[in-house]
């Protein structure tokens, strides 16, 4: 079998068994040994991050066009319906197989110290690697229905992790809460998989692509519904309004899966799908019926408005929380708000872009904050920290950069990729634009805030004091984040992405070019990005320099508790559920106690008996009653014989 | 004055008036005894009109059927007077309506 092994192409396939097998060998032979098996999943995934380095230079100096192409097999197969099992390597994949691993990587690392106390350990890294195993799938993956096959393995491990400290029922809810949302998506997501093959033909990438450039007249009347179907997955998974609940509650789970799962990859997933399928989301379409006053719509237009929508409301909730990692989340759902909002706008290449630079610096900042509750016993309040940066230095001086790269500071990553998400933004939407920057502003405030209150300032109580810096195996990953949350800005990625939807793309520019590309070709969007930076750091400054407590509620009032409370979504989803719940529990209540009890068995009973008691007064033992009724039944049957 | 034959119909119809008084008997009087004198009348009528459809059909099988009818009755009556008797004796009444212990 290895005669007919194609060299770079079916490297694709070891990189995403490694991890498989990896967590096969942990849960069959080595679970009761944690350390081993926690080295075994570090060592599948780095070999993983490894193999896809060498894959992406290979296949990115290949000059042979079939490089990029592996085995397939056949495995689905009824009459027009085909589904094959194969890997799709081309730029998008290849940039996001080399974030997942590397990323992925330092996170086993760093977990290796981080859970090393915990007694599940080795089910921690067995569940890693599963998660490892789907995600690499949703990359690589050459069609829709393979990619939901792994979509829907990437629900269940996050599920196992959220869940992983399932004694907890704080964390057994929250993973429970996360499936069922994202199941609810995944609905849509289906939906819309077979809307586009019925309307297509097809459901591998290629394939529809290539059907799209002369699209049957039926796809026009579909596109908008297909594209909005499909957009349901990703609402899932990327956590988009109005399915954005889950993601904050999924921080009851571990930090580095937090880290890995609800802020690099996993959460990704849904842009990359939509960058994957984005030749589906342009065309105008008729909107049935009730719809009709949104003709002219694209399903991008209205992706864009729900990505833009969740970005600010994020952004104001994040405003407003105390929780290290609930902060962080709510960042990540406004970033992950972003990334949406810039498939909508038609530019994927700002969209994979930005999901690049915030894999790298949101783990970078999930993983500072795991340091920090680390050494403070499990203290994730902000408001009960502070005075770290003596304590911690170099989880302060990581977390900085972190923070300065998601705020969008010129010269770190960030600021490239929110740059080019604006720029987009102020070319075809203008209120999307200013709507951007607006979070952008929102976003440095909050982030200023979370680090000048846990950092700066004094100790506000015993754990912050007594902290200590985290041990060398979470200090490297944090250190090796750090690098790539500067450079990843300038490195060129967003010219190589590119080159996936433009034909030749640009030609990568020197570094000095990259670092001031932005003021150069979209001089207002970097204006008004980096005025936002520095208004919202001064604001914060001023408003939290050397704060006991949040001097925001006493100034905002109900907005600031608006905000606090996460603009009561939870409140209004469990209300309307328990109606709902209530109204069909009554509905079925009544219609068992009356149709089904009452008319059903009591009905059938209660007539037999009654017709039984009626009839046996028939039999009174009187001879001639007899004699009389067989008589009278013989003349009726005579009558009506003889009629 | 013309009289008109004897015809298949005569017969039937007497057969038929016999059957009815008969089922009257049964239906109407209280009495065991009575109640089966009328059965023995529907009996007869019965074979009035087989001994009529054989004397019109021209075939024995009417009157063979009679012979087996009047066999049976006769039987029937040895029976059937037995229980009666039998009967009177345990309750002292051959009124049907004193008998009606076999009910619901």
């Amino acid at each position: 079998m290895f005669e007919d092994f194609k060299f770079p192409g079916d490297l694709g396939w070891i990189i995403l068994l490694l991890p498989l097998l990896s967590a096969a060998i942990i849960v069959l032979f080595t679970g009761r040994d944690g350390r081993l098996s926690a080295r075994i999943s570090i060592a599948a995934v780095v070999l993983s991050f490894l193999f896809s380095l060498g894959l992406f230079l290979v296949i990115q100096q290949s000059s042979d066009p079939a490089a990029g192409t592996a085995r397939a097999w056949s495995w689905l197969n009824i009459g027009d319906f085909k589904v094959d099992i194969g890997l799709q390597l081309d730029r998008l994949s290849l940039i996001m197989l080399v974030v997942v691993t590397g990323v992925g990587s330092l996170i086993h690392i760093y977990s290796y110290g981080y859970m090393s106390e915990d007694p599940g350990f080795a089910r921690f890294f067995a569940s890693l690697s599963l998660f490892m195993f789907s995600m690499l799938g949703i990359v690589l993956a050459n069609n829709f229905v393979m990619m939901f096959i792994f979509w829907e393995l990437v629900g269940l491990s996050s599920y196992l992790l959220i869940g992983f400290w399932y004694e907890k029922p704080a964390a057994a809810d929250a993973a429970k809460k996360a499936f069922i949302t994202n199941r609810l998506g995944d609905f849509g997501f289906i939906l819309g998989i077979i809307l586009v093959w019925g309307a297509l033909g097809s459901v591998s990438f290629n394939q529809l692509q290539s059907a799209l450039a002369n699209a049957p007249a039926i796809w026009a009347s579909v596109a908008a519904l297909a594209g909005l179907l499909i957009f349901c997955g990703a609402m899932g998974k990327s956590a988009q309004f109005p399915l954005h609940v889950w993601l904050p509650d999924a921080m009851e789970g571990p930090t580095p899966v937090s880290a890995l799962i609800h802020a690099a990859t996993m959460v990704a997933a849904g842009v990359y799908m939509l960058c994957r399928s984005f030749f589906l989301f342009g065309t105008e379409s008729i909107w049935p019926g009730p719809f009709g006053f949104l003709n002219g719509w694209t399903a991008g237009d209205l992706i864009a408005m729900i990505g833009g929508i969740t970005s600010l409301l994020a952004a104001l909730i994040a405003v407003q929380q105390d929780d290290i990692k609930r902060i962080l989340a709510y960042s990540t759902l406004s970033q992950l708000g972003y990334m949406v909002m810039a498939v909508g706008l038609g530019a994927p290449t700002a969209a994979m872009f930005h999901l690049t630079t915030h894999a790298f610096f949101k783990a970078l900042l999930f993983l500072g904050a795991g340091a920090v509750i680390h050494a403070c016993h499990h203290e994730q309040n902000i408001w009960n920290l502070g005075g770290l940066r003596h304590r911690m230095p170099t989880t302060y001086r990581t977390f900085l950069i972190g923070t300065l790269a998601l705020c969008g500071l010129p010269g770190f990553s960030g600021f490239y990729s929110k740059d080019a998400i604006l720029a987009a933004a102020s070319e075809h939407n203008t209120f999307l634009f200013i709507l951007g920057v607006g979070v952008a502003f929102l976003t440095t405030f909050y982030m200023a805030r979370l680090f000048i209150v846990s950092f700066l300032g004094a100790s506000r109580s015993e754990a912050a004091g007594h902290a200590h810096d985290t041990p060398r195996v979470m200090g490297w990953p944090l250190i090796l984040l750090a690098i790539p949350s500067v450079l990843a800005g300038f490195w060129g990625i967003d010219t190589f992405i590119d080159a996936q939807w433009h034909a030749g793309g640009g030609e990568a520019g020197s570094f000095l070019d990259n670092l001031f590309a932005p003021f150069g070709h979209a001089p207002l969007a970097a204006l008004a990005s980096l005025g936002s930076v520095v208004f919202g750091a001064t604001f914060a400054w001023t408003l939290y320099s050397g704060a006991i407590k949040d001097p925001l509620p006493a100034r905002l009032g109900a907005l600031a508790r608006g905000m606090h409370e996460k603009f009561y979504f939870d409140e209004i989803y469990q209300f309307l559920i328990r109606l709902t719940h209530e109204a069909v529990a009554s509905l079925a209540g009544w219609i068992d106690r009356w149709i089904i009890a009452g008319l059903g068995v009591r009905g059938l009973s209660g007539t037999t008996d009654i017709t039984g008691r009626l009839l046996r007064l028939v039999q009174n033992g009187n001879l001639q009653t007899y004699a009389f009724l067989m008589v009278a039944g013989l003349v009726l049957v005579l009558v009506f014989a003889l009629k | 004055m013309h009289l008109t034959p004897v015809g298949l119909e005569h017969y039937l119809v007497v057969s038929a008036l016999l059957f009815c008084l008969g089922v009257l008997g049964i239906v109407i009087r209280r009495n065991l005894l009575v109640m089966y004198m009328s059965l023995e009348l529907m009996l007869n009528s019965a074979n009035l009109a087989l001994v009529g459809f054989s004397r019109f059909g021209n075939t024995l099988n009417g009157q063979i059927m009679v012979f087996f009818i009047i066999t049976v009755a006769a039987a029937e009556v040895a029976v059937g007077l037995a229980l009666i008797v039998a009967l009177y004796r345990k309750r002292q009444s051959a009124h049907v309506e004193d008998l009606t212990s076999m009910k619901y």
